[in-house]
């Protein structure tokens, strides 16, 4: 598979591809690397947001 | 049965509606390391990601949704991920920023993630189901 890199195109069989995975309570990170010897030459990361922001509306008083 | 204060969900759909309902947004993304936050009342460069591949200003936010209501909540959600094509953002950068063209620039919300960086790569943030319990805006 040809991707984009820091060098121009090149096919990810030369390249070594390193996966992970961050989550915490508002979103899910994947992300892939792809590493040429002991450069990084494409990072690419998927960002799934869980949730976003509630808001509440506050009543006054009368009187 | 007693009577029960409370601000209707209706007007509050209305309220939301007002600011998203058929108006162009944009997504700008922020450095760790910026202050963008909710006092923020438009876009704004301060703080603003730079790199190949990223123009000041973001991406388009795709809207086909409007203010929707389940009971009491409203809510309201981008109805497509936001895609950074092809970028290289070397800073770290943790939030993103979602405001209106339609309406001057104003600054819908300010939303987090964790820490990221990216190399000749892509970018995709994916919405959260567009509902009362996790759509990306909600009035409770």
């Amino acid at each position: 598979m040809i991707i984009t890199t820091t060098k121009g195109d090149m096919d990810t069989s030369i390249l070594d591809k390193r996966e992970g995975v961050y989550e915490d309570d508002r979103a899910r990170a994947e992300w892939v690397e792809y590493w040429l010897e002991d450069e990084l030459v494409h990072r690419s990361v998927n960002i799934a947001l869980k949730q976003g922001h509630e808001f509440s509306y506050e009543l006054g008083r009368m009187g | 049965m007693a009577n029960t204060q409370a601000i209707s969900g209706a007007m509050k759909q209305v309220a939301l509606g007002a600011v998203v309902n058929s108006k162009t947004l944009s997504a700008a993304l922020y450095l760790v390391s910026a202050t963008t936050d909710g006092a923020n009342t438009v876009y704004t460069t301060t703080g603003e990601v730079t790199g190949s591949g990223y123009t000041a200003g973001g991406v388009s936010c795709t809207n086909g949704n409007t203010a929707g209501l389940t009971g009491t909540t409203t809510f309201w959600t981008p109805s497509a991920s936001l895609v950074y094509t092809t970028v290289t953002l070397s800073t770290a950068f943790d939030a993103v920023m979602i405001y209106s063209t339609t309406d001057s620039n104003r600054n819908l919300g300010v939303f987090t993630f964790g820490s990221q960086t990216v190399t000749a790569g892509t970018l995709t943030l994916t919405m959260p189901t567009n509902n009362s319990t996790t759509g990306l805006i909600r009035f409770a």
